[in-house]
């Protein structure tokens, strides 16, 4: 038989699964296919796509057969399947706060860590990166985080493998080891109802990695590659030569004067650099004998702006989904393994091309290799560089060789065994590894100012990671037609183990001398960690309207004492479908409408040390040893221990309404929730003299999340030739810490935090009761008439006539209160234009960089050193640093668009018959920005704008080709 | 490792004692670049003993402003400090960690625990010394907080470790502790000047049992003059001479061939790297216009603190010609700016160089290897000299000729000697032999002149001449993340 598999326009499907008489294969681009080979007679015809209703008929076959088929999409896609923890639900059938987003949906461009394909797209989840160097990672927060103290980030699961959230020696950002490219879909599970049955691991969110998979049919080949460019948009205001000079003249005295160079150097166009990179990714996918299977490979490279930065990477992937035994044994095996090698540049440059001396050069002839640094003749006539200089911004970046290889490799093999004897039950056995091996160097030259101290540096790092996880479930699924019911029964058992190994080596100077005191006390280190897991779950829907779930797991992990060991965390959940209702069966406007309510309590352990509940001693490092007599001991010291510290737990309520309208052309959720974590994993004072510290972490503190989350997503056009799809996502989430301490105490300011740099140890934000997390927590600046901020004048807010710690004060947060996402895509024929824009509403930012420049202390250096300042000076006139002045906390609320493309899909380049298909895009990302901010971006997670490694704009080219 | 495996051995203990000891000098085990130190809530490099306690005795003197614009810093000077000022959390979280672990040790080096690791004979004699050195560490740290907090908590080898809120201790009953332990452990210490180096001995307990009963009256209201003097005359007959030349006691190699120092905290730029101690005292002392190669940290000089005019004017020649402990780099005696550090005059009394001139090896340049004295024969003359004239039983002749051996040696000649002196004048030559070693603000308390206005400096109080402050001061406040953590405890009166 042959023939066409048309869409619900008229238009041909490619790749849709037309199988019978236990023979399958897949439409060609112009939706055509043929099955030879088949027994004349009346034989059944199935045709599947995703998406689309499948499509099952009976056709009497006799020679050459012709059979079309129109498929019709299936509504809003209900019938989709949705990975869930340990099984797959369809849509309709979800019980919790879920998010999927498809590789189609994805942000497009140069995308180096998976996690930013999905920025924007999803409410409830920020995803902030953490700068524009290559691969670095981001801050991925879920429902604004649980914890104080100990992890924010969620839990990461690819294809059944939960990933530790431990970072990896010489790899910026553990994820940049991921090709997104074998990225098929990203599923976020948001409320209790969908995370308990990750237990103790759960609290901060799941988002469950499905990468991309073996196909029925014969192999079809993929290949893309991208040419970007990377640009610095914007550069901070500082003095002009001219204007330094100037004021220089005007103010220095005559040994600043005299201090003054000749040249004209613009140091940030002297770090920064328009650079490239290529993403190239070959893949192939299809069936080998019965086997589906799927190899692809990538290389990425990429140069930072920043002079000297490059991150080279290259992926491999093996996927096999055979099915044996009639089908009962279904098994996926995925083997991922990655290499990077990177090189870092200092970032310190960044800082100090915006306060070096615009009038002095780069190079000149010295004893420093030639670039120029501040320094100072000894009494003896040697030359040391000033140990309070700016350093040159140009020779930090070139006399530093940090460098790194990464190899990783992960993977798993699921089997998945539906019984003979009662296909009703499968039996699940997954068993994965996450493999790593990070090592790198360091080299600074003897005669660099950098290092100038120790001789340079020639150092090493190693350390190597080995988890494994096995589990195995049975699950039980039978329709009881009798009472209209169906039931999905799930019970499991999990062991993860995390072991590491660090090894230890001296430092070196440039000649491989020891530094004295480097030596280590041991040769490596493995904190090893484990987690043991029994789960369950029920689902029980009756008459296909209302569905209760229900779900525990317990968990016992090696970090806490034996008795305090294993923890339980359940959950409920109450879902009906109204539009299943009478009344709303026939709805011509309403095709689904449903309502979740769900409570469940989850755990988090992660971000605590391993052993922090047993007594234990510690050997210092051998620059830490104390002198008895005539020899140095290495010192044992008793480490503080709780011996009752446990996991922290969260309880969330979650109402949630998902909807459809006219046939899933528009469809949506509306989800309000309450967060409250417990036993908070806090590190708080503790009762002097009781410890040994005067700080600890253990289980203190209540922390509560509050929130909305809206998505709606439609598709506003849909005609033949023209069609315009558009998605909108708000989040609104606010946190409030209601307690930290044991004893309650309304004169306990709270938990400073927010480090800052300028000055030793000055904070900027504080965890108080009664406040939203990292409050800002500063003087409240005093102005004159003219509204220019007088210099070290703050209100005396407690009224004491002293101006002191007591009068900080608490306001704003470096947490965005809204975060708005926006897709569209128009599509005109074979041309399609997107965009995604974003924005962060009623977050604050510290900019630090104008806290530190902005004075004129910087630029008529005491230290002995002339220094650029910002043009900030100009406005408040400060000579002093002012580091805890609210002046410098601005609103960073923003607009951006990330992403702008167009692409033409060319179609069949060598005619309609052959199979080669080529689509060519265009994109840029981080197109502009909206925002008051007066800094450079403040996108910051943290909310202190400190140097911050700016994100490029970028420009991407690329080709994508079907073979 | 876990406990029974760090004392299974006699080597075991000896390294947990060098703990208790490096704990005092030292920021933490992770060295001066880790990111936390054995205590918290402050920065790791200035988290060390000496450090703090410098800068709570010190800047808030005549004898020290500081430029930097560190939490809380500015406030000592300027005497506004308050219960959430990161140094004074930081100086009393040091000093419980200190005595925590010191109960800890004397836990572990109890009889029964020693006989069931099947320690016996002169390794048992050893950790028995260790145990008794370890209450002497914690009676010194005791001392501490006696003298600058008043009332702290109170906690023994008795007590345990965990969840358990601690007793306050007033400040007279804590005299009382600390007396008797010093007079209990004073005959299980190694005898005078037969320890090891850097360890306490027998002279140690009675140095600070006489600096104790001197300041007895502010302490506890009760005097104890007699027994100060008692205190010091054992320390003096112990052996002890003064060092020939004043300067060689603040350099790099005073470890060595130095028969005047009785216990010190022992540094070194290789093994014993910490950004406090010294190289904090040495490096924030000068500017990097000084030459710092000249004193031994090439790669340092971070303009901090100096003096203020009150400390070069103890002087009558402040230029080191006559009396050669004036020790000042020339410059700018007024003190306009507070935050300018060449207003007023550094202080070059701490180098990093040997008595030869050499520079010790230091992995960076920065880090110095001169030990700091705790305590000296010379303060115990003073101790003499002071507590003879406030009544106690003892000479006023041998008083007269201890302090003619002070003024003898800094003139190097018998041109300063006098032959009759004043309550006041001990008080000056103090500050003159003593200064920038962790006395003063102890001494003008006990002097009367460290609040109110009938002694000034500038910039006391905030105002450039300087001007009074509240007598509360003479205190500082508990801190209030230890007030809130531990409802046990009642602040001190003003804060």
């Amino acid at each position: 038989i042959s023939g066409q598999v048309l869409d619900e326009t008229g238009l041909p499907l490619p790749g849709a699964t037309v199988s019978a008489g236990g023979k399958a294969t897949i439409t060609n681009t112009d939706g055509k296919y043929t099955l030879t080979g088949l027994p004349a007679g009346s034989i059944s015809v199935s045709v599947k796509f995703v998406g689309y209703e499948v499509l099952q008929q009976l056709i009497p076959v006799n020679g050459d057969t012709k059979f079309n088929a129109s498929l019709k999409p299936s509504s809003t896609g209900l019938n989709e399947v949705v990975v869930i923890g340990y099984g797959t639900v369809q849509k309709k059938n979800l019980t919790g706060a879920v998010s999927t987003v498809t590789s189609k949906d994805f942000q497009k461009g140069s995308i180096t860590t998976p996690e930013q394909l999905i920025a924007g797209k999803v409410p409830g989840i920020s995803i902030t990166s953490n700068g524009g160097s290559p691969g670095s990672g981001s801050v991925i927060r879920v429902r604004g985080g649980a914890s104080l103290s100990a992890s924010n980030d969620p839990l990461i699961v690819i294809d059944g493998v939960p990933l530790s959230n431990n970072s990896i020696s010489g790899a910026s950002n553990p994820l940049s080891l991921i090709n997104p490219n074998d990225i098929e879909t990203f599923t976020v599970l948001k409320d209790a109802s969908a995370t308990a049955i990750y237990g103790s691991r759960a609290s901060n969110g799941v988002i469950l990695i499905t990468t991309k998979k073996g196909i029925s049919g014969a192999p079809k080949f993929n290949f893309s590659t991208q040419l970007s460019a990377y640009k610095v948009g914007k550069k901070l205001d500082v003095l002009s030569p001219a204007a330094f000079r100037d004021y220089v003249n005007t103010n220095g005295s005559a040994a600043q004067k005299a201090m003054l160079g000749t040249e004209n150097t613009d140091w940030q166009d002297k770090i920064y650099q328009t650079s490239l990179g290529t993403d190239n990714n070959l893949s192939v996918a299809g069936t080998y004998k019965t086997i589906p299977f799927r190899i692809s490979g990538g290389y990425l490279r990429q140069v930072g702006v920043l002079v000297t930065d490059k991150l080279q990477r290259t992926t491999g992937s093996i996927t096999i989904n055979p099915k044996l035994f009639d089908n009962h044994l279904k098994i996926d095996v995925n083997l991922k393994g990655a290499l990077t090698e990177s090189r870092f540049a200092n970032q310190g440059a960044i800082g100090s091309a915006v306060s070096f001396d615009p009038t002095q050069p780069v190079y000149v002839k010295n004893s420093f290799g030639n670039y120029y640094e501040w320094a100072n003749t000894s009494s003896d006539g040697s030359v040391i560089p000033n140990p309070n200089a700016t350093r040159n911004p140009i020779a930090l970046l070139a006399q530093r060789s940090d460098n790194s290889q990464v190899k990783r490799s992960y993977g798993n093999a699921q089997f998945d065994y539906s019984m003979h004897f009662l296909p009703e039950l499968h039996a699940n056995l997954n068993l994965g590894y996450d493999i790593s091996n990070g090592k790198g160097t360091t080299y600074v030259p003897a005669n660099a100012a950098q290092s100038f101290a120790v001789q340079g540096l020639d150092n090493n790092y190693q350390q190597n990671i080995s988890n494994k996880v096995g589990e195995f479930y049975l699950n039980y699924i039978k329709d009881l037609k009798g009472i209209n019911s169906n039931i999905n029964v799930t019970a499991g058992y999990g062991y993860y183990d995390f072991l590491t190994k660090i090894f230890y080596y001296p430092s070196y100077n440039a000649n491989h001398v020891v530094v004295a005191g480097s030596e280590p006390a041991f040769a490596f280190d493995k904190p090893q960690t484990t987690l043991i897991s029994y789960y369950g779950r029920a689902i029980y829907t009756f008459n296909n309207k209302y569905i209760l779930a229900g779900s525990v797991r317990t968990d016992g992990s090696s970090r806490f004492a034996p008795e305090n060991r294993w923890g339980v965390f359940p959950s409920a959940a109450f879902t009906w479908r109204i539009n299943q209702e009478n009344f709303l069966k026939d709805s011509k406007t309403i095709s689904d409408l449903k309502l979740r309510l769900s409570y469940g309590v989850t755990g988090q352990q992660d971000g605590i040390p391993y052993y922090s509940y047993l007594p234990t001693y510690a050997l210092s490092v051998a620059a830490a040893k104390y002198q008895l007599g005539d020899t140095f001991y290495g010192m044992y010291a008793p480490q503080a221990y709780d011996k009752s510290i446990k996991w922290e737990q969260t309880a969330t309520y979650n109402a949630g309404m998902d909807f459809g309208l006219f046939d899933g052309r528009v469809n949506g959720s509306v989800d309000v929730y309450f967060k409250k974590t417990k036993d908070l994993l806090n590190n708080i004072p503790i009762p002097l003299g009781s410890n040994f510290s005067n700080t600890i972490t253990t289980n203190v503190g209540n922390i509560e999340n509050k929130g909305v989350e809206f998505a709606i997503n439609g598709a506003l056009v849909k005609s033949s030739n023209f069609s315009w799809d558009a998605g909108f996502n708000f989040t609104y989430n606010s946190n409030k810490i209601t307690r930290l301490t044991n004893v309650e105490s309304p004169t306990y300011p709270g938990v400073l935090t927010g480090g800052i740099s300028g000055g030793t140890g000055n904070t900027v934000q504080i965890n108080s009761v009664g406040y939203n997390t990292y409050s800002y927590y500063l003087y409240k600046q005093v102005y004159d008439a003219t509204g220019k901020p007088k210099e070290g004048i703050y209100e005396d807010l407690n009224g004491d006539n002293i101006i002191n710690e007591k009068d900080l004060y608490r306001f704003q947060s470096a947490v965005p209160k809204y975060i708005l996402g926006f897709s569209t895509q128009l599509s005109y024929k074979k041309w399609s234009l997107s965009t995604v824009l974003r924005a962060n509403l009623g977050n604050y930012v510290y900019n630090n960089v104008k806290a530190n420049i902005g004075v004129t202390r910087n630029l008529l250096n005491p230290a002995g050193f002339l220094g650029n300042v910002s043009t900030e000076i100009f406005k408040s006139g400060f000579d002093n640093n002012q580091y805890l002045s609210d002046y410098y906390v601005e609103n960073g609320s923003f607009l951006r668009m990330d992403n702008l493309g167009l692409s033409y899909n060319a179609g069949k380049i060598f005619g309609p018959t052959s199979k080669v298909g080529l689509r060519l895009n265009a994109n840029c990302q981080n197109v502009f920005i909206v925002t008051k901010y007066s800094g450079l971006d403040p996108e910051i997670s943290s909310g202190i704008d400190n140097n911050f490694y700016p994100r490029p704009r970028t420009f991407v080219l690329g080709v994508n080709l079907d073979f | 490792i876990t406990a029974d495996l760090a004392y299974n051995t006699p080597a075991g203990y000896k390294q947990v004692l060098a703990k208790m000891y490096g704990g005092f000098a030292l920021t933490g085990n992770g060295g001066p670049d880790a990111t936390v130190g054995d205590v918290a809530g402050i920065d790791q490099g200035s988290s060390d003993f000496l450090r703090l306690f410098w800068n709570l005795q010190e800047l808030t003197t005549d004898e020290a402003a500081i430029v930097w614009n560190d939490p809380g810093l500015q406030d000592f000077h300027v005497m506004n400090w308050t219960s959430t000022n990161i140094m004074i959390r930081g100086l009393y979280s040091r000093s419980m960690y200190h005595i925590t672990a010191c109960n800890e040790f004397i836990r572990e080096s109890a009889e029964a625990k020693l006989s069931s690791r099947n320690i016996t004979g002169s390794e048992a004699d050893n950790i028995r010394h260790y145990q008794a050195e370890a209450r002497f560490l914690r009676a010194y740290e005791y001392w501490v907080l006696l003298d600058l907090f008043g009332n702290p908590p109170f906690v023994t080898e008795n007590d345990p470790i965990g969840k358990f809120i601690p007793s306050q201790i007033k400040r007279a009953d804590l005299f009382t502790y600390i007396e008797s332990e010093l007079k209990a452990i004073e005959p299980l210490l190694v005898d005078a000047k037969q320890n090891e180096y850097g360890r306490a001995d027998k002279a140690a307990a009675n140095a600070l049992l006489a600096r104790l009963y001197l300041n007895a009256e502010v302490y506890t209201g009760q005097a104890r003059y007699t027994e100060a003097i008692t205190a010091a005359q054992k320390v003096i007959s112990s052996g002890y001479t003064l060092n020939p030349k004043y300067a060689n006691l603040f350099l790099g190699d005073n470890n060595v061939n130095n028969p005047e120092t009785i216990l010190a905290l022992n540094y070194d730029g290789v093994n014993s790297q910490t950004y406090g101690g010294t190289t904090y005292l040495i490096n924030a002392a000068i500017s990097a216009a000084l030459d710092p190669k000249t004193f031994g940290v090439p790669n340092g000089g971070w303009s901090g603190m100096r003096a203020t005019k009150n400390l070069p004017l103890l002087f009558a020649d402040y230029s080191g010609a006559t009396d050669k402990r004036a020790m000042f780099a020339p410059g700018n005696i007024e003190m306009n700016d507070i935050t300018v550090y060449t207003d007023g005059l550094a202080v070059t009394k701490f180098k990093n160089i040997t008595s030869t001139g050499a520079i010790p090896a230091s992995a960076n340049g920065v880090y110095a290897s001169t030990d700091f004295p705790l305590f000296r024969l010379a303060e115990m003359y003073l101790v003499y000299a002071e507590a003879v004239k406030r009544g106690g039983t003892g000479a006023e002749g041998q008083a007269i000729t201890y302090l003619n051996l002070l003024r003898a040696r800094a003139y190097g000649n018998a041109s300063g000697n006098i032959t009759s002196y004043t309550l006041n004048d001990v008080l000056d030559e103090r500050g003159r032999e003593l200064y920038w070693e962790g006395f003063r603000r102890s001494d003008l308390i006990r002097y009367g002149r460290f609040t109110g206005d009938n002694y000034l400096w500038p910039w006391k109080g905030g105002a450039k001449a300087g001007k009074g402050v509240e007598a509360f001061r003479v205190l500082y406040p508990l801190p209030s993340t230890d007030i809130i953590a531990n409802p046990n405890l009642v602040q001190n009166a003003g804060y």
